[in-house]
This record gives C-alpha cells, structure tokens and sequence, in this order.
C-alpha cells in the first residue's frame, strides 16, 4: 500500500510539474497573466509530494517490505538501521527520487521565498524549473520507478554491499545531490533571464544564495568523499583521479567560476554573458557527472549496451537542457547589453584570470574523463591517470593560485599596482624562501614543491585584505572568502606534504615483534577473530609508540561480509596534529607471521580540514548574504509602509 | 590596459578566454596523445613490451592456481594472462580486498628487465558498480575463454 501511495504521489507531482511549465511560460507572455497565480502553489505542493514519495521510501527501507523489488536488491533484514535508511539512496532508483525530491523542495522554496525579481523573470525560472524537473520525472516514472513491486515477495534482501555499510559513505551521495540540485536552480535562473533580458545585479543577487549553498555542498561532499576513499579502501590514497571523482570535481570548479562571477554581477553589474553562460555549464556538469556515474559508462560502454534505456534517456536529457540553453544563449546573449567596464588591475579583472583558469582546468579534467570513452569507440583501450592530470592540470592551477592571492587585495573597477606592491613582495619573498627550504632535502619532486611553497604564500596572503580594518566590523562574506582562501592554502599543504613526506613500511611481522616507519615504533601485541551484526573478522592488535612516547593501540581488520559475501580491509589510524600513522592488517604470511601495512603520513589530516575551512569559508558568506538580504528586505518594507502612511 | 578600454572591452574579454581555453585544450590533447600507450595487456606485452621502467598499467586475468607468497612474507607473486600471453607479476603488498584468483586485474608499475611485471598498485573495485573501465572490458571480451584456459592449465 505504501509503496502505491508513494508512486501515485510521484505522479500527482509530474502532473503538478507538467502544470508549473505551461503556466509559467504562458505567464511569460503577457497574454497569459492570468494563469501566473498558478505558478507558485504548484511548485510549493510539488515539493512537498516528492517529499511524501521519498519518506514512503525510507519507511519501505525501515520495515524492510521484501515485497518491493528495490528493497530485495539492496536491504537486507540484519542491517543497522542506519544502514537500511542509507539502503534508499545507495542505489540507481532510490538516489534518483532523492535528486527530484530535493529538486522539487528547491523549487517550492524560490516560488515560496523569491520576490526580489521581477514577476515575469520569475515565472519564466519556474517554467525552466519544472521543464529541467519533468525530465527526471519521466526518467524516474519510465525507467527506474523505485516502488516497483516483485511478484513473489522475496524470503530475504541481497544486503547492500558492504564497502557502502559505512557512515561516511552514507551522507555522501546526498551530500553531493544537494550540490547537483542547487546548481539546476542557478540554471532555471539564467535561463529565465536569459528569457526575460533581465541579466542584472538583482539576478545575480537571487541566484547567489544557491550557488553558494550548491558550492558548500560540493565541498563537504568532495572532503567527505575523499576521506572515504581514504580509511575504507586501505591503500592509503586521498584521490584517485577516478572518472567517479571527477564528476564530482567537475561541478565544483564551475560552481566556483561562477560563485565568483556572480559575486562581480552582484556587486558591479559587469561579466553579465559570462555568469549566465556559467549558469548553464555548472548545471551541464552536474548532469555530465550523474550520467557518467548513473548510466553505467563507465562501468563499461558494454553495460551502458545492456542497459541502454538509462543511458540512453540521460544522454537525451542532457542534450535537450543543455542544446535548448545554449540555442536560447545564442539566440539572446547578443541582445544583452555589455555590463559596466573595469581595468586589468582592478578585481574584477583578477576574477576575470580566476574565472578563465577554472574554466581551463575544468576543461582538462573534462577532457581527461572522457579521452577515455571516445577511443574505446576506436576500440583503443586508454587509461588516464595522474601523469596526465597532476601536471596538465598544475600548469594552471599554479598561476591562479597566484591571482587568489592578489585579486581580493585591489578595488573594484580601477586600482593601482603601486598600492598593492609591499604586501605582494612580501608574500612572494615568503613563498621563495618556503621553496628554498624545501629544496634542501633535495629528494621532493616538483610538485609537491611548488605546493608547500604556494600553500604558504597563499596562506599569509588569503589574510591580508583584513590588514588595517577593524576586523569586528569586516563584513562576514569577507570573513568568509579570507578562510575559504585560506582553506585552499590548507588542503594544499597537506597534499603537497603528502607526497613529499609520506613514508611507508611493508612488514611480515610475528605476534610480539615490532617494526618502524618513520618517527614510530609499531609492535603487534595479538592477532584475534572478531564478529559483527552481518561479518567476521581477523583483528590486528597493534601498539604504536611515536618518539618513544605513550603507546596508542590500533586495531586494524580484514573483514569477511556473508550478504553479500566481500572481503574489505578496515584501516586503523592514529592521527596527531601533525599527521596520521595508516595501519592496514593483511593475510597470514607464513610461519606465524602476518602482513602489515603501515604510513606515516605528515599533515594529511591537513587536506580534509582545508576542505572544511572552505566550505566553513562558504557557509559564513552565504550568512552574510542572506542577513544582508534580510536587512534590506525590512528597510525596503519599512520605507513603504512609510509611504503608504504619508499617502492615508 | 590601453586594449581592454577600447570600445570592445567584451569582446577582448572573450578573445583572451579562447586562447587561454584552446591553449588548455591542445596541452591536453597533446598530453593524451602520450597517455595512448599507457595500458596494456599481456599479449601486448609479448609483442610489443614498453621501455624498461616505464609506468604503465597491466590489465588481465589473474591465472588460477599461480598466486603465490613469498618467503619474505610480503612479496606476492602470481601471473596476469589474457588467454593469449602470460607475465608474471610481483607485488610488495596488501592484496586489494576483490583480488581473487581467476578474476581481473589491473595492476599499476612498471615492466622489469627480466619480463617481470613490478606493481606498485593493483586496482579493484570502488564502489558497488565501478570497476576500472579497461578490466570490465576484459571481462566482457576475454574472461570465459581466459578462465577456461588457465583452469586447465591448472
């Protein structure tokens, strides 16, 4: 029954996406004024129809209601709750309700919340909005429905595989959707003005909030994905240059473009083509990453044959939504008129270098993601890996961070060098020094040079423009650009430290023997069976002493899962502030002996606090928006009030 | 500075973008040009080996019956075939946790100067549904007839 109700509220909610396009776009037309009141309650109750839908799906999940074929694939009745709630979205149809729901939520909230815009823009964004909304609809109704019944109701589910029976993983995927969706909204945005001409401040104004929010999503869910890849998969690896990776990458470099483009439409109604031309590519590799994970390409072009039908039906999204913006971009972008002019040395031009590096860097991942697919069709196997993207991408990346250190330093519009010039050869002298010193050991690659000496440099740069201001009066979205800057400077520490200082020590040890990597001694004190709810396991006790100090046990595992059966590696790690041990227990070596595999990885840790200073960075300034808005909401509403009494 | 206040400034804008964008792209496609070589399997190998010391991929089944541990106790030793060839490999390590014998590999290092194949990494599955694009492909193409092979070989 639940199952039903929850499928006929998907289908009220197409309906109520299907009504929202052609009012909206009929309001659009001056002769359909009538229909415009329409708009807005069909977004908000469509929101809230995907939101019954997928809370039948996770009570489905709750009861383990064996009966719907989702739950029998993926949930199985031993399984932590927590994990049959994650059951739900950790797979094909479950993650593609939470994307439409959580579509369908932000679209109920613009039509609830959004009043600055003109009426006839906003209509034309919700028309755009539950145009991009219908075609998940019909993706999810027509290809993958969710609540599909079995005939027979199973005897027990397949289990949820376990590498996913993780916590982090868990928060993951929605993490990411969350970012996925908020960029659909700031594409419904730029197409409605794009419809409308109305490309100004205020648009860049209502569209910024969600750019921001899209942004701190992909940011935690890039952080977290990356620490997940990290402890669970047992090689010690923070990024793989995985396509997998990528497609989440891919639609973070083209929210940041944008954040800071937007940033300059906001404030001096300038780069208006370019914001709007982002708005479109930011959601185009959102899409791009849901199909490459979702249609099975990657996997192989042969599973993406044996299941054309989902490849097939996001593909033919993709190029409707992003053909249809870039013809309707074609057909107005030239009707719009060029916005306010600044100089090169001005900050506007310093985002115009930052925006372009972006765009280049996106445009190498991209190219590196998919080299790969397009000469499979020449029937050339080819893998991409770090030696293409480590040094293609750095030849970019280096020089923007350059810019990330003097851009928020100069004024907008028109700024002299002069002014700049004694914190700029400052910083520059700091950033020379850190090379020279890190030169000295003479074994660290390139690389990681380069990154150790620029995280510095950027470090002491990202605080400079709060130099000389009374720092309780900086506004927060200052605040927040200086730590999410400084936050970049962070991760890049810690990545370029990974790789200069990382050691590593391959040992067969016997119960009671030690061995050493890097500043710690490693003793393994007992080797023992342990169970959990759905596996077994072989135990590593180990005691690791750093410097002689106190010691800290560690238990690594090799864990058996019976549903399904899968072996995984559980890492154990001992961090300090200035680094972590990784200890991974492997098979029985022979005569008594086991396998251990330990690192001692300075400042890695630094990597994922970078990521969340970054998006803490992000999380200040969209505050600092928000109350900025609100301020000048009630000012606005007061001065009217005022005018209506001067009027009674 | 002069250009960009010229009466165009957008279009200047725009023409600086292409360039540095097209500069980006050819950099890359010159990049992945030298990356085609960069995967191969064991007949392959055979034929046409890459330069000792090389970073390169191997990608293969992994013969049933030829994994073996060392007597230092970490060094694993097992052959990669894909029904037509066969290299040996030795791998210092942790074996990934879907390596079983009889399924797919990639492994990641280099070719030493005695043939045998040098890992530094083997790859395996991430995630539910992801395997490396080139092993699935190998499954797809060679594994039933790679498989009934080495179990008779066995």
């Amino acid at each position: 029954m639940i199952a039903e109700l929850g499928l006929a509220a998907l289908w009220l909610a197409a309906a109520l996406a299907a009504l929202q396009l052609v009012t909206g776009f009929l309001a659009v037309k001056e002769s359909g004024g009538e229909m415009a009141v329409l708009v807005r309650p069909a977004a908000m109750v469509q929101g809230l129809l995907c939101a019954a839908a997928f809370v039948m799906l996770l009570w489905l999940f709750v009861i383990t209601d064996l009966s719907v074929k989702l739950v029998a694939m993926n949930s199985h009745s031993d399984k932590p709750l927590i994990f049959k709630l994650s059951g739900a979205w950790g797979n094909h149809e479950g993650s593609m309700l939470l994307w439409i729901t959580v579509m369908a939520l932000a679209g109920g909230l613009i039509a609830l919340l959004e009043r600055r815009l003109p009426e006839r823009t906003m209509m034309a964004t919700l028309g755009a909005q539950a145009f991009v909304g219908l075609g998940f609809y019909a993706f999810l109704l027509f290809s993958s429905n969710p609540f599909e019944r079995l005939p027979q109701p199973a005897v027990e589910g397949l289990g949820l595989n376990p590498l996913l029976q993780d916590i982090g993983l868990a928060m993951h995927p929605p993490t990411l959707y969350f970012g996925y969706v908020g960029l659909s909204v700031a594409f419904s945005f730029a197409v409605g003005a794009l419809l409308t001409r109305q490309v100004n401040p205020d648009f860049a104004r209502a569209m910024r909030p969600w750019v921001l929010g899209a942004w701190i999503f992909l940011t935690l869910g890039i952080t977290a994905g990356s620490y997940w890849a990290y402890y669970e998969l047992g090689w010690g690896g923070w990024w793989f240059w995985d396509p997998v990776e990528n497609a989440s990458l891919m639609p973070w470099l083209a929210a940041t473009a944008l954040l800071h483009s937007a940033s300059v439409l906001a404030a001096r109604d300038a780069l208006r083509v370019w914001t709007i031309m982002l708005g479109v590519v930011a959601f185009s590799m959102s899409m791009v990453g849901t199909f490459l994970v979702r249609s099975g390409i990657l996997t192989s072009v042969h599973a993406f044959a044996v299941d054309p039908e989902r490849g097939t039906f996001i593909l033919a999204l993709l190029a409707i939504y992003i053909g249809g913006a870039l013809v309707l971009f074609a057909l107005r972008a030239g009707s719009i008129a060029e916005g306010d002019r600044f100089s090169v040395s001005s900050r506007e031009g310093a985002l115009v270098v930052n925006n372009v590096m972006l765009s280049a860097i996106l445009g190498i991942v991209l190219l590196g993601t998919l080299y790969p697919l397009l000469t499979e069709a020449f029937d050339v196997r080819v893998s991409v890996g770090p030696p293409y993207f480590n040094p293609v991408g750095a030849v970019f990346v280096f020089p923007m961070l350059i810019v990330m250190a003097v851009g928020p330093l100069l004024r907008w519009r028109q700024d002299d060098w002069q002014r700049v010039k004694r914190p700029l050869i400052a910083t520059g002298l700091v950033t020379l020094a850190t090379l020279v010193l890190a030169m000295m050991p003479g074994s660290i690659d390139l690389l990681p040079l380069l990154g150790l000496a620029f995280a510095t440099g950027l470090a002491i740069a990202s605080f400079l423009p709060l130099r000389g201001r009374a720092l309780l009066r900086v506004p927060l979205a200052t605040w927040g650009m200086v730590i999410a800057h400084f936050g970049i400077a962070v991760a890049l520490f810690g990545m370029a430290s990974e790789s200069a200082f990382s050691q590593e020590k391959l040992a067969a040890v016997k119960v009671g023997e030690s061995t050493r990597v890097g500043p710690w001694q490693v003793a393994l004190a007992g080797v023992e069976p342990v169970a959990g709810p759905n596996w077994t396991a072989i135990e590593g006790r180990l005691l690791a002493m750093h410097d002689g100090g106190e010691a800290i046990e560690l238990d690594p595992q090799a864990r058996n899962f019976w549903a399904p059966p899968q072996e995984t590696t559980e890492s154990a790690l001992a961090t300090r502030w200035n680094g972590q041990l990784y200890a991974v227990i492997g098979n029985e070596a022979g005569q008594g002996r086991w396998q251990l595999r330990l690192w001692w990885k300075p400042f890695v840790t630094f990597i994922w606090y970078g990521g969340l200073l970054v998006a803490l960075g992000g999380l200040l300034a969209l505050i600092g928006r928000l109350s900025a808005d609100l301020k000048r909401r009630a000012v606005y509403a007061r001065a009217e009030a005022r005018q209506r009494g001067v009027h009674a | 500075m002069s250009a960009l206040k010229a009466k165009h400034q957008r279009l200047v804008l725009v023409v600086v973008a292409l360039i540095v964008l097209i500069g980006a792209g050819l950099l890359a496609a010159w990049a992945l040009r030298n990356q085609a070589s960069y995967f191969y399997v064991p007949a392959q190998i055979e034929a046409d080996p890459p330069e000792i010391g090389r970073a390169v991929r191997l990608g293969g089944m992994v013969r049933k019956g030829s994994l073996q541990t060392l007597d230092d106790g970490i060094t694993i030793a097992f052959i990669v075939s894909d029904g037509e060839a066969e290299v040996p490999v030795r791998f210092a390590g942790i074996l990934p946790d879907l390596f079983v014998e009889g399924s797919g590999v990639v492994a990641e290092g280099r070719l030493g100067a005695d043939g045998t194949f040098m890992a530094d990494n083997l790859l395996a599955k991430h995630d539910e549904n992801y395997v490396p694009r080139e092993l699935q492909d190998m499954t797809e193409h060679q594994a039933r007839e790679a498989v009934a092979e080495t179990e008779n070989a066995s």
